[in-house]
């Protein structure tokens, strides 16, 4: 569904990804662990074109995406939700969830508000509120129903779990199971192991911008040396 | 004044203020999706309005043939805005946003040469429209029922824009991407298409603006800049991007400029304008409505030369001593000109460059160093050293006063606050008869007799401008010209590091500005005469083609952007009518090609 080989990305001068290889199919979900710092939000900028790769490839759904600017590549299916919620904060739920909307395109599971709000309960009593007045959880939710209005195929999550509350942090989890139930390929990105032994099949550990580990999460829940080596555990 | 005469002329300011509007809130627009700053918007009012008159004649003056004579200009002039969105800033929405405003400055120089060409040089009067042409008596006071109209319409637009951006889906992704673009084209909307269509409906708001101004003023081809140093200033003082500001800050200067002419001190009419906004923008940096804009973006520009001063300067100077013994007439006035053009190149360039202040009305310093030294010749009878003296004193209180206000603004504010202030400073050049010579200016600025030949002034001028390109690299690689540079980088690491960000810039200023009108100055005394040309908003817009040409990187930059742009427009005013078009082509060409300039181009082979 998603491949990604030899993986290159730089910010101007600065090269951040050096060679990433992943690969992953529908319905299942693979975390992406590694420190602060490590190229987690970086790998999936660059798959979503957001930063433009400067070596390797990136198929999605038998297209060839790398280089491809954002808009493009959303289109063909692959939803993105970044790390730091990015709400139109002048916006309202409602406002933000029609924005993510993409009128032309069929196929894959039709995501609509209603089926939203019962993913999502919470939003459906904020429908006519500004984002920009809302808690970090309920931002956070915004952000990935505003995704899933794209009725996207595949979807890159990047930290998901970050700064929120132990309630929120599960109905995301639910959520996530409920994207992979469907059919879904999730691409996510954690520093939270135990978000991350809740949800994923497989693990792919990165450190500089390196994938140093690949393999199911039980074998990474098993092995207690390789998370405290490469993660801030 | 009555309360009659007083309500008369607010309506009149009423009017005014629509007109206002619709060109600001276009503009506005614009730069809230775009980031751009749109410098053509004024000359897509301007052609507004001249298309408005040609299409009416053509229709005849019914009611239909005049509205639908301005409503099919607006149209033209919206698809004029998309092909040159599309040709032409689609390709720069990245780029450093001095780029972008040269880019839109040649398109200024492109369609000022188009409508000469297609409209002549006379003013095009447009008949009245046709059902309107009386006055209804409000307050005992015939008020011309077109102006009524307008007063209607300024917010019946703002109704429908709000319409438009609350109510429908277009309306909603213009809202999320003035937010956030990129975010937004994760979502998948497509930006260029987005662009393009906002880009439409702001240049149609524009030549809505123009063409509506049809029974009310002459088409002129000075309109262009005169509209869009207006336009900046409303958009800056109701904060960018907010129409609503837009609307706020167009009422209130049109009601503080209908109230000067009321009460009979017209003249106040232009430096109101820049009062407003010097008030409004030390209150709310932002304006009246803006919010803080989001990181600014760096300028990525590599504007740091290094090294030590190499010899082949050291030649090129010798060289330029001997320079009168070979070259006489003609050559040597240019050669003046080169200069004079270098310095002022040179201060800009330290100013854009290494302080990262983009200024685009640097010719104010360069004019107040002018005329400072021409006022005190003529109508002081000072001797010229004294004079000239006076010129870099002059610009420098002038640069202090706008950095009261400029210190606190960076990127796309500043440029436009300096855009506005360039504007005063000329329209007190114009206004004040009595010490400037208005437009017919100044003239018997002669140097003393031991420099009046033509060679002897070249050396002089020679001697000066070194010293002070010397010392301006001097200033530049000192400890001062380091803290400036680590201001530029990061104000806020500056801040923290103990530096005093307020006061740097000022000093930044304060250099520049100076250096300026030190070459005002010497330009003063090579023509002999001054008029408000000399600090017109096309002089700051070739300063910035010079260090363009020549690249930010090297402070020779300016040297050799000054001597191919004065070779350039010589060549090319002498054989081409239509220069200004042509130089608005050179200027593409190099942003499209050369953005690094020509220094920056031998530079990188150099090394
Ligand atoms: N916009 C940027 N410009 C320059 N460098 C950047 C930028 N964003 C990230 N970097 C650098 O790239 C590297 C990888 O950053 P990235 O954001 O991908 O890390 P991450 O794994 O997502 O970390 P975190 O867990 O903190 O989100 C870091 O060294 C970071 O400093
Ligand atoms: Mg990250």
């Amino acid at each position: 569904m998603l491949t990604v080989a030899g993986l290159e990305a730089a910010y101007g001068r600065a090269q951040v990804l050096f060679g990433v290889d992943l690969a992953l199919g529908p319905g299942e979900v693979l975390v992406l662990l590694g420190r602060n710092g490590a190229g987690k939000s970086t790998t999936l900028k660059a798959i979503m074109g957001l930063l433009t790769p400067t070596a390797g490839t990136v198929t999605f759904d038998g297209h060839s995406i790398a280089g491809k600017p954002p808009h493009e590549i959303a289109r063909l299916g692959l939803g993105y939700v970044p790390e730091d919620r990015r709400v139109f904060a002048g916006l309202t739920v409602a406002e933000n969830l029609d924005v993510g909307r993409q009128p032309d395109r069929l196929g894959a599971p039709a995501w609509n508000e209603d089926r939203l709000f019962r993913l999502f309960p919470r939003l459906a009593e904020l429908r006519s509120r500004r984002a920009g007045q809302m808690s970090g959880g309920e931002q956070q939710m915004l952000t990935v129903a505003r995704t899933l209005m794209g009725n996207p195929r595949g979807l890159l999550l990047d930290e998901p779990s970050e700064g929120l509350a132990p309630v929120v942090v599960d109905a995301m989890a639910d959520a996530v199971l409920a994207l992979k139930r469907e059919g879904l390929a999730v691409l996510l990105s954690e520093q939270n192991l135990r978000f991350a032994l809740r949800v994923a099949d497989r693990a792919a550990i990165i450190e500089q911008g390196r994938i140093r580990f690949v393999g199911p999460i039980a074998a990474l829940a098993a092995d207690e040396s390789l998370a405290r080596a490469y993660l801030a555990v | 004044m009555t309360a009659a005469a007083l309500a008369s002329y607010l309506l009149t300011g009423l009017a005014g203020a629509s007109s206002l509007f619709l060109v600001a809130a276009g503009l506005s627009l614009i730069f809230g999706v775009t980031r751009i700053v749109n410098f053509a918007h004024g000359s897509f009012f301007m052609l507004g309005l001249y298309l408005a008159a040609t299409l009416v004649e053509a229709f005849g003056r019914t009611p239909l043939g005049f509205w639908g004579g301005v409503l099919l200009a607006s149209a033209a002039v919206g698809v004029f805005g998309t092909i040159v969105e599309i040709l032409i800033l689609r390709r720069l929405y990245g780029a450093p946003e001095l780029l972008q405003l040269l880019a839109t400055f040649a398109v200024v120089l492109i369609v000022k040469d188009a409508a000469l060409w297609l409209w002549g040089p006379e003013d095009v009067l447009g008949p009245r429209a046709p059902g309107l042409r009386g006055a209804v008596v409000i307050f005992g006071r015939a008020v011309p029922e077109y102006d009524l109209l307008l007063i209607a319409l300024g917010p019946a637009v703002l109704g429908a824009l709000w319409l438009l951006l609350a109510r429908t889906r277009f309306g909603r992704l213009v809202r999320a991407a003035t937010e956030d673009r990129e975010m937004a084209s994760a979502l998948g909307v497509d930006q260029a298409r987005l662009f393009t269509l906002v880009f439409a409906l702001g240049s149609a708001l524009a030549g809505l603006g123009g063409a509506l101004q049809l029974p009310r003023e002459p088409a002129s081809l000075g309109l262009d800049l005169a509209i869009v140093a207006d336009a900046f200033v409303v958009v800056v003082v109701g904060g960018l991007g907010s129409l609503p500001g837009a609307f706020l800050a167009a009422l209130l200067i049109a009601e503080l400029k209908a109230l000067c002419i009321g009460l009979g001190v017209s003249k106040l009419t232009l430096v109101i304008e820049f009062l407003v906004m010097a008030i409004v923008l030390a209150i709310r940096p932002h304006g009246l409505l803006g919010r803080p804009e989001a990181a600014p973006r760096a300028s990525a520009v590599d504007a740091d030369g290094a090294g030590s001063t190499p010899p082949l300067a050291w030649i090129l100077l010798g060289a330029a001593c001997l320079l009168p013994l070979v070259l006489g007439g003609y050559p040597l006035v240019l050669a003046i000109d080169v200069l004079i053009l270098a310095l002022f190149a040179a201060s800009l360039r330290w100013l854009v460059g290494p302080a990262g202040l983009v200024s685009f009305g640097h010719a104010a310093f360069f004019g107040l160093g002018a005329y400072a030294a021409g006022i005190a010749t003529v109508k002081l009878g000072w001797p010229m050293a004294a004079s000239l003296a006076l010129a870099p004193v002059a610009a420098g209180i002038g640069a202090i006063a706008f950095s009261l206000v400029a210190v606190r603004l960076s990127g796309v504010y500043l440029a436009m606050l300096s855009l506005a202030f360039a504007q005063i400073v000329w329209s007190l050049a114009f206004q004040w008869d009595a010490l400037t010579g208005g437009s017919n200016g100044l003239v018997g600025v002669w140097p003393s007799a031991d420099v009046s030949g033509k060679p002897a002034y070249y050396l002089l001028t020679l001697a000066v401008v070194a010293l002070a390109w010397l010392a301006l690299r001097r200033f530049e690689r000192g400890r001062l010209g380091h803290a400036i540079r680590a201001v530029r980088d990061s104000p806020l690491r500056a801040e923290a590091v103990g530096l005093d960000v307020s006061g740097l810039r000022r000093a930044a200023l304060l250099v520049s500005g100076a250096l300026a009108g030190l070459a005002g100055g010497l330009f003063a005394f090579s023509k002999g005469s001054l008029s408000p040309e000399t600090l017109s908003i096309p002089r700051s817009v070739d300063g910035l083609v010079m260090v363009l040409l020549g690249g930010l990187a090297s402070p020779f930059g300016p040297i050799l952007g000054a001597g191919l742009f004065t070779w350039l427009q010589d060549e090319a005013a002498r054989r081409v009518d239509f220069w200004r078009a042509l130089v608005g082509l050179v200027i593409l060409a190099l942003v499209f090609f050369v953005p690094r300039g020509l220094a920056g181009f031998f530079g990188t082979h150099r090394r």
